[in-house]
């Protein structure tokens, strides 16, 4: 096994050790209480608070997912075309707006809890995915294209067959920035009731209790970084699958 | 295509798609409450329809011109008539909602609040797709661009500065709190310009020693990128800790307004979540440079620092701008965070309104943040494509 691969194991069964047994961990962040403050957070299991996180997010980037790249295969045929600049620049200008205030807003209409959430992380999650099944579906390589339709493919049988398959891992390295982003901005759902690992990270800000803050965060950023690394190890797999060579973003 | 749909103003009666879309949005729109009223800051609204929101003739003017906009939109028209034509629209609702709240407020009521309903905003939304489809076609130069947005904030200025949209309920929570606004508005541009000056600062010589010596990129990168996965909130939290020691034991510091809490551990998080754009496109533009310019440099005996200057910086400059871009429109946004560890900002009526459940007040702190993002975006993509080299501007 390379030494990469088994750094990433290591801190997986150390991310999965703190999770379900947080308390054999309190040594680790006694030094950052002070006057006595607990140092785990015990209010609510961190592995609830995890797998509610982890499916929140995973809910998401599906949804996302479906959305993103159902809309950039509609722009990329001829029937979407006339829709093709508009979505370019409603893509860019979704991103200006700033979660918090997504979530914020998104509270009258759906209440308090997860649903603003769930719907703040499908909107900030589309863009990422849109914009890479746009580049991985207009930049095929044309001779490619050409023969699909030089052996008789319908188009749906070039879309299904030859367009998608070689646009999958461009698609993915959209998937795998929304996901990272998604992982970190979740936390933000808990100022409004969602019960993600942001619950730890606010209760640590209230009381001022930096060992809390500093837990939350640690889990969320360590997941977060292996979640890259694992994605990206399937995108190069699936390259390699399809003998592409891209560069790598 | 689009440049068919520019120069060819058909005359038959083809129909749009965006049309469709528009006039469905619109048709959703008139079954939805044009605006709310509320007897009070906090209870549920009674939703108001179109006709019972304005007087009768200025309803029935309304969607008269309503029906006309969808009319424009639906057919094949040319380009310069769909932005006007959305433009002018746009602004009519907005002066419409304003009348709704005059109208819909009894006289001399200070508590009642009437704010927009989802029809109102379903309404913006299709014709903002119309306005936007149009700008996008028109390839509007980026002066032009410029000179759109700057049209858009004179007349909101107007807007606001003539007391239309003043019995609306976003404008009494502003009314309530006019001196904090600004206050909070000065934070958040400090926030969030501050940080950005402080990342480009140190964020390009970063870049620089990154292109030029192997050992330290993949290290620099790396740290950069780890950064950027610590959620928002933490990073803020964790850095009461080592700027209240700093205020603590180094002379001077808390002279200069460094504290735990407050605007310094904001400001350090927003920089350390800015330098990684700024330093990763600094290192791709440089890296673009094309090796003929640089051999050509060398070629004239330029020193490294000469070439650094004269060459590779230039040609590099529009990718780095991108990257500043991307810092300037990310900390408008993430500035909002700052409030939630007292460092201010607009963010501060975005989580109180929460707390009260309390939405005039949410919106009080997001538009403007929105706003604000928007613009940034504007002006700096119109910039960036300003300072890009003819031949390999993006469209």
């Amino acid at each position: 096994m390379k030494p990469g691969l088994i750094i990433r194991l290591v801190v997986l069964a150390l991310l999965v050790a703190f999770i379900v047994t947080p308390e054999s961990f309190a040594w680790v962040f006694q030094p950052l209480t002070k006057n006595g403050q607990p140092a785990i957070y015990v209010q609510n299991s961190l592995l609830n608070l995890t797998v509610s996180h982890l499916t929140i997010v995973a809910i998401a980037t599906i949804a996302s997912t479906l959305l993103a790249v159902g809309l950039a295969i509609l722009v990329t045929r001829p029937f979407g075309a006339e829709f093709l600049p508009l979505s370019r620049s409603l893509a860019n200008i979704g991103q200006t707006f700033p979660p918090v205030a997504v979530l914020a807003l998104a509270v009258p209409v759906l209440g308090f809890g997860t649903a603003p959430t769930l719907v703040a992380l499908f909107l900030y999650g589309l863009l990422p995915i849109f914009e890479n099944a746009l580049t991985g579906l207009t930049t095929l390589p044309p001779a490619v294209t050409e023969a699909a339709r030089g052996v008789g493919m319908t188009d749906r049988q070039r879309l299904l067959g030859v367009e998608l398959p070689l646009a999958t891992p461009v698609i993915l390295a959209g998937i795998r920035l929304s996901v990272v982003i998604s992982v970190a901005t979740a936390t933000i759902g808990s100022t409004v009731a969602a019960s993600t690992l942001g619950e730890v990270i606010i209760a640590g800000l209230l009381s001022n209790n930096l060992a809390f803050i500093a837990q939350g965060g640690l889990v969320v950023g360590v997941m977060a970084v292996l979640i890259y690394d694992a994605l990206s190890a399937l995108e190069r797999a699936l390259m390699a699958r399809t003998g592409q060579r891209r560069q790598h973003a | 295509m689009t440049d068919a749909a520019i120069a060819a103003p058909t005359r038959s009666f083809a129909v749009d798609k965006l049309g469709v879309l528009i006039a469905a949005l619109a048709a959703i729109a008139a079954f939805l409450p044009f605006a709310a009223f509320r007897a009070n800051r906090i209870v549920l609204g009674e939703a108001k329809g179109l006709f019972a929101a304005l007087p009768g003739w200025e309803a029935a003017a309304l969607a008269i011109v309503l029906a006309a906009g969808i009319g424009i939109a639906l057919f094949r028209t040319p380009t310069l008539w769909r932005l006007a034509t959305s433009l002018v629209v746009l602004a009519l609702l907005f002066v419409a909602i304003g009348h709704a709240g005059t109208f819909l407020t009894p006289p001399g009521d200070k508590i009642a609040r009437v704010s927009p309903g989802a029809g109102f905003w379903l309404l913006i939304f299709a014709f903002a797709l119309l306005a936007a489809d149009a700008i996008a076609r028109l390839k509007l130069k980026p002066w032009t661009r410029i000179g759109v947005l700057a049209a858009v904030a004179l007349f909101f200025a107007v807007l606001l500065g003539s007391g239309t949209l003043n019995d609306l309920s976003i404008l009494r929570e502003y009314a309530n709190r006019g001196d904090t606004f600004w206050r909070e508005a000065q934070t958040h541009l400090a926030l969030a310009l501050g940080s950005l000056a402080a990342a480009t600062v140190a964020g390009i010589p970063i870049g620089i020693l990154c292109h030029r010596s192997d050992a330290w990129r993949a290290p620099v990168l790396n740290v950069l990128n780890a950064i950027q996965t610590i959620p928002s909130i933490a990073l803020f939290g964790l850095l009461i800790a080592p700027l209240a020691w700093v205020a603590a034991n180094i002379p001077g510091a808390s002279a200069v307004g460094i504290s735990g809490i407050g605007a310094a551990p904001a400001m350090v998080a927003l920089f350390a979540y800015s330098l990684l754009p700024v330093v990763a496109n600094t290192v791709v533009g440089l890296d673009g440079v094309p090796p003929a310019a640089n051999d050509a440099a060398k070629g004239m005996g330029m020193t490294d620092w000469q070439r650094l200057v004269t060459v590779e910086f230039p040609l590099a400059f529009p990718v780095i701008l991108t990257g500043i871009r991307i810092v300037l429109v990310q900390n408008i946004g993430l500035a909002t965070i700052a409030a939630l560890i007292g460092g201010g900002g607009f963010g501060v009526f975005v989580f109180q309104g929460v707390g009260q459940t309390a939405m005039d007040l949410v919106l009080l702190g997001a538009v403007p943040t929105v706003a604000l993002a928007f613009a940034a975006a504007v002006v700096l993509d119109a910039i960036v494509e300003m300072v890009s080299p003819k031949d390999t501007r993006r469209d």
